[in-house]
């Protein structure tokens, strides 16, 4: 199909998307006047419920944690998924000279940047690990503490270069870590089958008032393992991706 | 105007699905499906608004302050982790297709399969 047939389908499809879309919104409550029932519900009960003020950390980790562990495993997978399509292909070695220096050929880093990086790479592992650990009581959670901490590590590739980034985070380590937080979520879930609650039941103690950092039970021991998951995972998928720097075809090399 | 937020979902969809079929490149193809997902960011959140809510944290304030619906905010942070995931991973093809065939124009890449 010609780029400008195509054009002209698609036009006449999303006109008719728009209609239906239009249609539909006919029969919304308009918006800000939120119908209900769930989300005032959980917003009445969730704090009396599990001691977490942070009421999305509880849907996420508490309310709805069976999704939430397949979502895990979504980015599990994703991770690993990555790793085999980034495999070396057939004729594919890395490029020589990796220890004396990685990318001779391309313009070196400024100085500017690698101190504004390392600069930022203490605040950024103490940001992640807060936003890690405060689930129940703020906007934060292993997801968004896992990136930030992840981030830390891209800063370190920025400021060190990429021998410096394998070196603190080598693959088999980085895996093995991130195993632990995939798995320390499903065994939080399957230690309360064992004690014959249902999974995913919140059955630690938790605590005596809402908000405080040891309170919630489940829902913060859940956050920091889904942050070391998250992390772990991005650091590999980052480094997968820098990896692909390194490599040659075997007929380009010489 | 109280469905603004509702147009402003669907305009996200289009410009990225227009994106998508126009695209003549792999990345800006994977960037535009980062656009289309990006309205479903919107309608979710449009969805839990309560006029004159806050948001559904109740550190500083009384647990029976009116709060915005927290299950669309918990469903649209899966929703950014997922697109997370599915980003990684066609990247990773997209690099895969330039190493095989030597191009990321899609319909090269269509002609190449044959």
């Amino acid at each position: 199909m010609s780029p400008a047939a195509r054009r002209w389908v698609f036009l006449a499809a999303i006109a008719g998307l728009a209609a239906f879309y239009l249609w539909g919104l006919a029969g919304l409550p308009g918006f800000g006047h939120y119908p209900g029932p769930y989300g005032l519900i959980i917003n009445k009960i969730a704090v009396a419920q599990t001691n977490a003020t942070g009421v999305v950390s509880a849907v996420n980790f508490e309310y709805r944690g069976f999704d939430t562990v397949g979502e895990e495993f979504i980015l599990f997978m994703a991770a690993t998924g990555m790793s085999v399509v980034l495999r070396h292909l057939r004729g594919e070695r890395e490029r020589p000279g990796l220890e004396r220096g990685i990318g001779a050929d391309e313009p070196p880093t400024s100085d500017a940047v690698k101190q504004a990086a390392l600069v930022f790479v203490g605040p950024v592992l103490l940001m992640g690990w807060w936003l890690a650990s405060h689930a129940q009581t703020s906007p934060s959670g292993g997801f968004q503490g896992g990136v930030v901490l992840a981030t830390a590590f891209i800063l370190i590739y920025l400021s060190g270069g990429l021998l410096t980034f394998r070196r603190i985070s080598p693959v088999t380590l980085t895996d093995a870590v991130e195993a632990v937080g995939a798995a320390g979520f499903a065994a939080v879930g399957l230690a309360a089958v064992l004690m014959g609650l249902p999974f995913l039941y919140n059955y630690l103690p938790l605590g005596i008032k809402p908000g405080a950092v040891s309170s919630s039970g489940t829902i913060a021991l859940i956050s920091f393992f889904v942050g070391v998951e998250v992390a772990a995972a991005f650091v590999l998928m980052v480094g997968e991706m820098l990896e692909q720097t390194l490599l040659v075809r075997g007929e380009a090399a010489t | 105007m109280t469905v603004l937020p509702y147009l402003v979902v669907v305009w996200i969809l289009a410009v990225g699905l227009y994106g998508m079929v126009t695209s003549r490149h792999l990345i800006h193809l994977i960037m535009c499906l980062i656009v289309v997902q990006s309205s479903t960011y919107v309608l979710l959140l449009a969805v839990g608004y309560r006029n004159g809510a806050v948001a559904p944290y109740f550190s500083d304030i009384g647990v029976h302050t009116p709060a915005v619906d927290p299950v669309v905010q918990a469903l649209a942070l899966t929703d950014v982790v997922v697109e997370a995931a599915v980003t990684g991973l066609l990247l990773a093809f997209a690099v895969q297709a330039q190493k095989r065939f030597g191009t990321l124009d899609p319909h090269e890449l269509v002609q190449i399969k044959g």
